[in-house]
């Protein structure tokens, strides 16, 4: 019985040990001197801590901050359209009698069904068309596209689950359908919205397929795309390793943070909606 | 409570700007990707109607078939380790006690970061000179000379870019699998330990049974990540060498971004699009009825 729970001691912290290490290896190469950092063979840990990747990255080409804007005013676009759209639809499909409901609802779900990387054309050139190509806010439309079915899931089940009761009270009342929105689905709703809001943000903030077709302009890139073509930078001396690693350290924080702090909503939103 | 018909327009309200979105943003696309299937489109010279040659086209089209047997032969090549290497995962770290749910909420990191920065993260680590694999493998003294991993050869990029994938998906089927592990009455278990089952037992004829539906739903979903892959090639291969490791979702978007050839790109779009849609409708079933 004790040799058992030993062994699983061991396989645990080997287990953790093989999903740790690409990232702490990531992180130690980004502090590592510049000409540390480009040589072969590579070394596992620093000699010395220099924070000269972090610098030649905040410099590099419009600089980090505008990349990180961009990313960030995309993720919290697509997380404010993504609410705006389907906290009223999920009331609606949990609350009122709607005519061909199952059918709408189907509809409403369809994007789960077509892959969004099969309709990217047709998009990119309906957006160009209307002047949405290279903007935040297509980028977040698209987003949105991808995010809505699973959103509109969660929240219809977080909505069907308030007790009809408490609804009929504050219509007698005399509450307004809108007020009893706010008043009593909402409220008895955080986590359901908890949960659309991380799963946006962890979406928006690493896609690049959708990203990669919509901006063209450097202005525009978010952070993967501005990574993505830092990679292949061949001015002298071709990739500048360190200044990668810093990157991709400053795109992956956010999202463990954020996950390490909501685990419980991630995990149950996951749960909830396996579907996607 | 709401009855009359001044209630259905006020839900019809509430769901119309959703459903709007969706006709405009989704529905449209897709009708308009039928369209474009069924023409000749360069965006500079007007959609020329060709009927079925866009299809017919394929067909004899070498480098789409390269591309669809390359994406199964990475799907086959991805989907065991993911969902054999999830399971064990799952049964290592569904028991609350502290360490094992530590392990737990370590493997699912990788799965919140993006794939585009973990295949960045991968084309680092497997770069042949700059790459800590290579020079881990060179110090332990398994190989004397560095391993060209990506863009050189098909075979040994399709390995090293699927291994990176487990490493950041594989905590995804591992949550399903402990969520449905979790969800096996006590009282089975129980049972199974007073008749004398040995854990392998236990495992193979009482749990992996009952969670066989999880097993198969997180398989579809892997296989439909898996043909729709393009991040990670993109970023670790970029196709090379010679498209050999151009993905069929690569594929739709080299027609029709750089080649500007919006018409084939399309009708390439719609295989794909039909193929996921066969198994997203299976997996929908099943869990249409795991519900019930």
């Amino acid at each position: 019985m004790r040799r058992t729970r030993y062994l699983v001691g061991a396989v645990c912290v080997v287990v953790c040990t093989v999903m740790l290490l690409p990232l702490v290896m990531s992180l130690l190469a980004s502090v590592k001197p510049t000409q540390e950092a480009a040589a072969t063979p590579p070394t596992y840990v620093p000699h010395a801590v220099s924070l000269d990747s972090y610098s030649r990255l905040w410099d590099y080409q419009q600089g980090l901050p505008t990349y990180l804007a961009n990313s960030f005013g995309t993720a919290m676009l697509t997380i404010a359209i993504t609410l705006l759209l389907t906290v009223p639809a999920a009331y609606a499909l949990a609350q009122f009698p709607i005519p061909l409901k199952e059918v709408l609802f189907v509809i409403l779900l369809l994007a789960l069904i077509v892959p969004y990387q099969a309709l990217l054309t047709p998009m990119f050139l309906m957006f160009a068309r209307i002047g949405l190509t290279n903007t935040l806010l297509g980028l977040a439309i698209l987003h949105t596209t991808i995010q809505l079915p699973f959103s509109l899931y969660i929240l219809r089940n977080s909505f069907s689950a308030v007790p009809r009761e408490l609804a009929e009270a504050a219509i007698v009342d005399g509450a307004s359908s809108w007020q009893v929105l706010r008043r009593v689905f909402l409220p008895s709703s955080v986590p359901a919205v908890v949960t659309v809001a991380l799963f946006a943000f962890i979406m928006s903030w690493n896609e690049f397929l959708g990203a990669l077709v919509m901006m063209s302009k450097g202005s525009t890139f978010t952070l993967p795309l501005i990574l993505a073509a830092a990679r292949t930078e061949t001015s002298l001396g071709g990739t500048d390793w360190g200044m990668l690693q810093a990157g991709i350290t400053i795109s992956i924080l956010p999202c463990v943070l954020v996950y390490l702090l909501l685990q419980r909503y991630y995990v149950s939103g996951l749960m909830s909606g396996a579907v996607k | 409570m709401y009855r009359n018909r001044r209630s259905r327009l006020v839900g019809l309200a509430y769901l119309a700007p959703a459903l709007i979105f969706v006709l405009v943003f989704t529905v449209y696309p897709l009708g308009q990707m039928v369209w474009m299937s069924f023409h000749n489109w360069s965006l500079i010279t007007p959609p020329v109607w060709v009927g079925l040659s866009n299809y017919r086209r394929m067909l004899g089209d070498d480098q789409f078939w390269t591309s669809f047997v390359f994406t199964l032969k990475y799907t086959a090549l991805i989907t065991p380790p993911l969902i054999v290497g999830g399971y064990l995962l799952a049964l290592l770290t569904a028991t609350n006690t502290p360490l094992r749910r530590v392990t737990r909420t370590v493997v699912f990191i990788p799965v919140v970061i993006g794939l585009g920065v973990s295949s960045l993260l991968w084309y680092w680590l497997f770069s042949a000179d700059f790459g800590l694999v290579n020079r881990a493998l060179l110090d332990i003294g398994l190989i004397d000379e560095p391993i060209l991993w990506l863009g050189v050869d098909a075979d040994t990029s399709n390995f090293a870019i699927s291994a990176s994938v487990v490493w950041k998906v594989i905590g995804f089927g591992m949550i399903l699998f402990i969520g449905a592990i979790q969800a096996i009455p006590s009282e089975i278990t129980e049972a199974s330990l007073v008749d004398g089952a040995s854990y392998r037992q236990r495992v193979t004829r009482v749990v992996l049974p009952l969670t066989m539906r999880t097993v198969l739903l997180v398989t579809l979903v892997s296989v439909i990540g898996s043909l729709l892959a393009f991040d990670q090639f993109y970023i670790m291969t970029a196709g090379q060498p010679q498209n050999e490791t151009a993905t069929s979702t690569f594929y739709v978007y080299l027609n029709s971004f750089p080649y500007l050839k919006l018409g084939y790109g399309a009708a390439l779009s719609m295989v794909l699009a039909v193929t996921i849609l066969a198994f997203t409708v299976v997996q929908l079933l099943l869990t249409r009825r795991s519900h019930a």
